[in-house]
């Protein structure tokens, strides 16, 4: 492979893995707390579009950042609402807002255009790429990784950040003490309702943001189904990475990486029909799954909060 | 204020029904805020939805057409969920029978020309079965073995199998008269299912209730029907009592996955008598709204499932009638579900909000 392909096989790779990766880290935070939300798929389509539609109609990328951002976190405590408060079955309940919010970001894409018409196909602000000073002219990996937009940049920082304050300082103790064992958890004075609140509500806004790299910078526009199953992929690599922001950076790039030879050889005129070539992606997913899941039993380690999808009752004091 | 939380001895049957009409009611308001944002009648929409579902023989019939797919999806998942099986790939299953069901219809008939319609029905009936099966059984498998969280596997395998059927339509299987028009070439008439006369009805509703009939027959009066109960109740209660876990994953996911390539075997071969884009346009999702509403019981299933096609058939009116995106049906769906989760902690516990300062003022009064 020659040195060009490389670079921008690799700046595909990272691209294409952005949104995924806020979305792995973002379920990573709501998991450790306890609670399962699979309303990811749809979150992030609500989280595009109307991130899409707020820098559309103001001319401006960062609104549809905040926007895109304020709604994943909004629906993130809809569902901690409905499964923390109310107890209601985390499965079933992430299952709802996936169907709620995919038809509502499909209504708004016909109704949020100019003077009431379809946004689909319009063309709005986006996050341009900007190299970086220096990093960009190191050889090989600096124009393959430092000629992103911002966002791609926030991840890389996003990762060590999350590592550190997961493992390394208080508020991520507790966040995994509830996870792990709300019980003993509670009885060390942690507040884990609003623990849960606090994360389920912070992982919809990495959602919301994830998904405005796909409608802001990736992808820019809005499009029926943008998403393409990479809300349920998220929740896959939350698995995959056991629960480590580190990990879903190499989920990411795995996935980045699968796009990226599935564009090249879409762009090189291959023989596969395009509808196997667009399998890769899902197919690729059980594969890891049931890799690492394997690998799990063989070494019996366990990555998943020992709490997770269990709602909390805290029993009443006689 | 403090919130107090306290279990019911037993779930109350009166707010059962309650929160039924109140979730319905207030997903309503919430489509009629929707429909209010985008400037259009919210009380002309909902009656203009529900003449469009019930208001005429025609539409009822209409309705009746799109609630078999979902009756036949709806038991497929609501036999998985009884067992906290999390079957999300009805879709795919569907789209693995419709690709078997198109298969045997489009190539048996010219090979075998005197082969009775009926035998040959039974016969797609059969494939288009099996191929559900055959995919459920995949996430079945990783799950029973290796346990492979089945959320992911489900879904995932439904976007492989609409893949399929996007590449069967427009590759080998595609019509060569077709005019570039995205589908396969239409079925030998051999190959249809019989229809209730005037009507896009079709056998498929005998499947649904054949299905419901079978599933409440298993589940109340066999030993396979109390095994699948007890798992879903503890499944590590399950284990200890010799129920085994793997034997049952695999059974009920070889009847929720054939179940729902059924459903996918009667769209092909009852409705558009060729596999086309139609084939998978969400019932499998629209099946697990349909599974929870109806808390898994199967007659529930046929109930709740032309109800919710109501929707569906509703939504696509206002489209063509008032040229609203057909997607508030799906919004009303989603937004019936989120309330019915949400009152689900009503049915099951007592709550009283206590108002500090209320209380305090009552002190004071001596109230």
């Amino acid at each position: 492979m020659n040195t060009a392909l490389f670079v921008s096989m690799l700046a595909v790779t990272v691209r294409a893995g952005t949104s995924l990766l806020y979305a792995t880290i973002g379920e990573i935070f709501t998991e450790r707390s306890g609670v399962l939300n699979l309303g990811l798929e749809g979150m992030m389509l609500m989280g595009a579009i109307s991130g899409f539609a707020a820098a559309f109609h103001s001319k401006n990328v960062w609104l549809g950042l905040a926007v895109a951002i304020a709604i994943g976190g909004l629906l993130g405590f809809l569902h901690a609402f409905l499964t923390i408060t109310l107890r209601s079955n985390q499965t079933v309940t992430g299952l709802a807002l996936t169907i709620f919010a995919s038809g509502l970001a499909s209504f708004l894409g016909q109704r949020l255009g100019p003077q009431g018409q379809p946004l689909v196909g319009q063309i709005g602000p986006r996050f341009e790429r900007l190299a970086l000073p220096v990093l960009s002219n190191l050889p090989l990996v600096g124009r393959a990784l430092f000629q992103q937009d911002v966002l791609v940049y926030a991840s890389y920082a996003l990762v060590p950040v999350a590592w550190f304050f997961l493992y390394k300082t208080r508020p991520g103790l507790h966040l995994r003490a509830v996870g792990e064992n709300p019980r003993t958890a509670d009885a060390m004075g942690i507040n884990v309702t609003r623990i849960r609140y606090l994360y389920t509500v912070i992982g919809g806004m990495l959602v919301g943001l994830g998904s405005a790299h796909l409608s802001l910078a990736y992808t820019p526009g809005w499009t029926e189904n943008l998403t393409g199953g990479r809300g349920w992929i998220a929740i896959a690599m939350v698995i995959f990475a056991t629960w480590d922001p580190v990990r879903a950076w190499l989920g990411a790039i795995l996935f980045g990486g699968i796009n990226a030879v599935q564009l090249r050889m879409q762009a090189a005129g291959t023989t596969i029909p395009a509808a196997f070539l667009h399998m890769l992606p899902f197919f690729f997913t059980i594969v890891i799954l049931v890799a690492i899941t394997w690998w799990e039993a063989f070494s019996k380690r366990v990555g998943a909060p020992a709490a997770l999808g269990t709602a909390y009752v805290r029993e009443e004091k006689g | 204020m403090r919130i107090r939380i306290e279990k019911r001895p037993i779930p109350s049957r009166l707010v059962s029904v309650l929160t039924l009409l109140l979730s319905l009611l207030l997903a309503l308001i919430v489509g009629g805020i929707l429909l209010k944002a985008v400037k259009a009648d919210p009380i002309k929409t909902y009656r203009a939805m529900a003449l469009g579902a019930f208001g005429s023989r025609y539409s009822l019939s209409e309705t009746l057409v799109k609630a078999i797919p979902l009756m036949l999806c709806g038991l497929a998942v609501s036999v998985a969920f009884r067992m906290l099986f999390w079957n999300i790939g009805a879709e795919g299953q569907l789209a693995m029978g419709g690709i078997a069901a198109a298969g045997v219809a489009l190539f048996l008939p010219p090979r075998a020309p005197h082969l009775p319609s009926w035998l040959l029905l039974l016969l797609i009936a059969i494939v288009g079965f099996m191929a559900g099966a055959l995919w459920g059984l995949i996430p079945a498998l990783l799950k029973a073995y290796i346990r492979v969280n089945e959320i992911i596997t489900t879904l995932m395998l439904n976007y492989i199998a609409i893949l399929l059927v996007e590449y069967l339509f427009y590759g080998p299987w595609k019509d060569p008269k077709g005019y570039g028009f995205p589908g396969t070439a239409e079925f030998p008439p051999v190959a249809w299912l019989p229809r209730l006369p005037g009507t896009r009805v079709h056998l498929g509703l005998l499947f649904a209730l054949l299905a419901a009939i079978f599933i409440w027959a298993v589940l109340s009066r066999t030993k396979w029907g109390y095994e699948i109960r007890v798992i879903g109740e503890n499944p590590r209660a399950a284990t200890y009592a010799g129920i085994s876990l793997v034997r049952n994953i695999l059974l009920i996911m070889w009847l929720s996955g054939g179940l729902a390539g059924l459903a996918g075997m009667a769209e092909v071969t009852g409705i558009a008598h060729r596999l086309t884009k139609g084939l998978t346009v969400g019932y499998g999702f629209t099946a697990i709204i349909v599974a929870w509403l109806a808390k898994l019981n199967p007659w529930t299933v046929l109930i709740v499932s032309f109800l919710l096609a109501g929707l569906l058939v509703g939504g696509d009116q206002i489209q063509i009638t008032m040229g609203l995106p057909a997607s508030v049906a799906l919004i009303l769906q989603g937004a019936i579900l989120f309330f019915m989760l949400g009152a689900e902690v009503f049915k099951q516990y007592h709550i009283t909000i206590e108002w500090r300062r209320r209380s305090s003022i009552h002190e004071e009064t001596g109230v």
